[in-house]
């Protein structure tokens, strides 16, 4: 239990996607405009990432991995089908979120149209794809891949969240005219991130 | 011949993908804090965009709408295996640098956006001189923060030490923040704000503004 509880702090905290590993930064940086839409894209970005990391953890060890196959028959030993993970994981994310969206669009209509384009940019989103291939690099087991998905995902909705605040603000401030919207997002982000090194020292 | 040549020049400052189009980004943050590292990954990014441009354009009137991403995203795929392979075959300690951002490549919204925006609408040749100039734009602000975060950082180009450092007997003193990842937020920053002062027209229009602080009539 503690294991999976410092594997998750570890996700939110000391290995944030967007603000550690600059994963999904296209989308953080251009849909954080607003608190709430960010706060949205956020919970959906947690939702399939908890989603997917398993998916594709359960993918790698059977069918992937060198002598995966030994399921079927012990022949198959030494099949390694590892090069194919690129193009698995980002198929099982593409078909992950067209699911998502159709189950969405029927059963909780609300939360479907407040997410609204956001849900197919998702496929795109560099975090989805980045923790799946960190949890292969890692060798992660069931259990620690659903934990890992969604502490990640957690720790990209909060920097998301965060950083639309701090640009709610800014937009009443004077700033030179060259670094205005973009050039002083980045500058803000790049602060944020100095602050979460801090919790870089910690280990769990 | 001008539009050849504006296809390829335009995305250089003009329209520079990280610069003004909000593409790209996630990598050129991270694999930036050697300009060897830096080289390789603009490269394969360049490839892929221009390679995958003109598979798409090829095939563009044959694939339905629909399942378009999807489409994409498979050919994206592929290309990006066969250049991870390339790498860890030929160059397998640059390949254990760029560690999950060669795969990240399929992500990268330079070549998903210029698929979308461009290949799907023009002719085979042009998206692919369109992928090398968007490419090129990519490895233009690589290159240049790959540069600033070397030489300054560690007072090293490409492996060979330019500013001799005070620790092996030198005058320079590293600064260490330029190794750390949020200097490469800064060293952008900098770079699209220098842009915008040069070209004019990419300032973008602010949401509120200011009224001065004092009127005629106070006086």
């Amino acid at each position: 239990m503690e294991h999976y509880l410092s594997l998750f702090v570890k996700a939110v905290f000391i290995e944030n996607m967007a603000l550690a590993f600059f994963l999904g930064m296209c989308t953080f940086i251009a849909i954080s405009k607003k608190i709430q839409t960010s706060f949205g894209l956020g919970i959906a970005v947690i939702v399939v990432l908890a989603i997917t990391v398993p998916v594709n953890n359960l993918i790698y060890t059977y069918l992937l991995k060198e002598g995966a196959l030994t399921w079927i028959s012990p022949e198959y030993a030494s099949v390694d089908l590892s090069f194919l993970g690129l193009l698995s994981y980002i198929g099982v994310i593409a078909a992950m979120v067209q699911i998502l969206e159709m189950v969405l669009d029927k059963y909780i209509p609300s939360l479907y149209n407040s997410l609204g384009v956001f849900l197919p940019l998702i496929t795109v989103n560099c975090a989805i794809m980045g923790a799946s291939l960190f949890m292969v690099e890692r060798d992660y087991q069931l259990g620690e891949s659903v934990v890992y998905g969604v502490g990640a995902g957690v720790g990209w909705a909060l920097a998301i969240t965060a950083l639309a605040g701090i640009r709610e603000k800014l937009k009443y401030s004077d700033i030179p005219h060259g670094l205005r919207g973009l050039g002083i997002t980045f500058i803000t982000v790049g602060l944020m991130s100095l602050g979460f090194m801090s919790f870089g020292g910690i280990s769990l | 011949m001008s539009e050849i040549k504006q296809v390829l020049t335009e995305p250089l400052f003009q329209n520079n993908p990280i610069g003004l189009q909000i593409l790209g980004i996630c990598s050129a943050l991270a694999v930036t804090t050697s300009l060897k590292v830096a080289l390789v990954m603009s490269v394969a990014v360049t490839i892929v965009t221009a390679c995958s441009n003109l598979t798409i354009s090829l095939v563009r009137s044959n694939i339905p709408n629909s399942i378009r991403i999807i489409v994409q995203m498979t050919i994206i795929a592929s290309l990006v295996i066969v250049v991870d392979q390339v790498l860890k075959a030929y160059a397998y300690s640059i390949s254990k640098q760029l560690s999950v951002f060669v795969g990240l490549i399929i992500t990268n919204c330079i070549v998903m956006g210029r698929a979308e925006a461009y290949a799907m609408k023009n002719s085979p040749g042009m998206s692919f001189l369109d992928g090398i100039g968007n490419g090129l734009g990519y490895s233009v602000v690589l290159i240049a923060v790959g540069i600033i975060r070397e030489l300054f950082g560690a007072g090293k180009l490409l492996g060979y030490e330019i500013l001799p450092l005070v620790t092996e007997g030198g005058w320079y003193q590293a600064n260490g923040l330029l190794l750390l990842p949020p200097s490469a937020f800064f060293i952008i920053g900098l770079l699209i704000w220098a842009v915008r002062s040069w070209k004019k027209d990419q300032v973008e229009a602010p949401d509120f503004k200011i009224s001065s602080n004092t009127t005629k009539e106070a006086y």
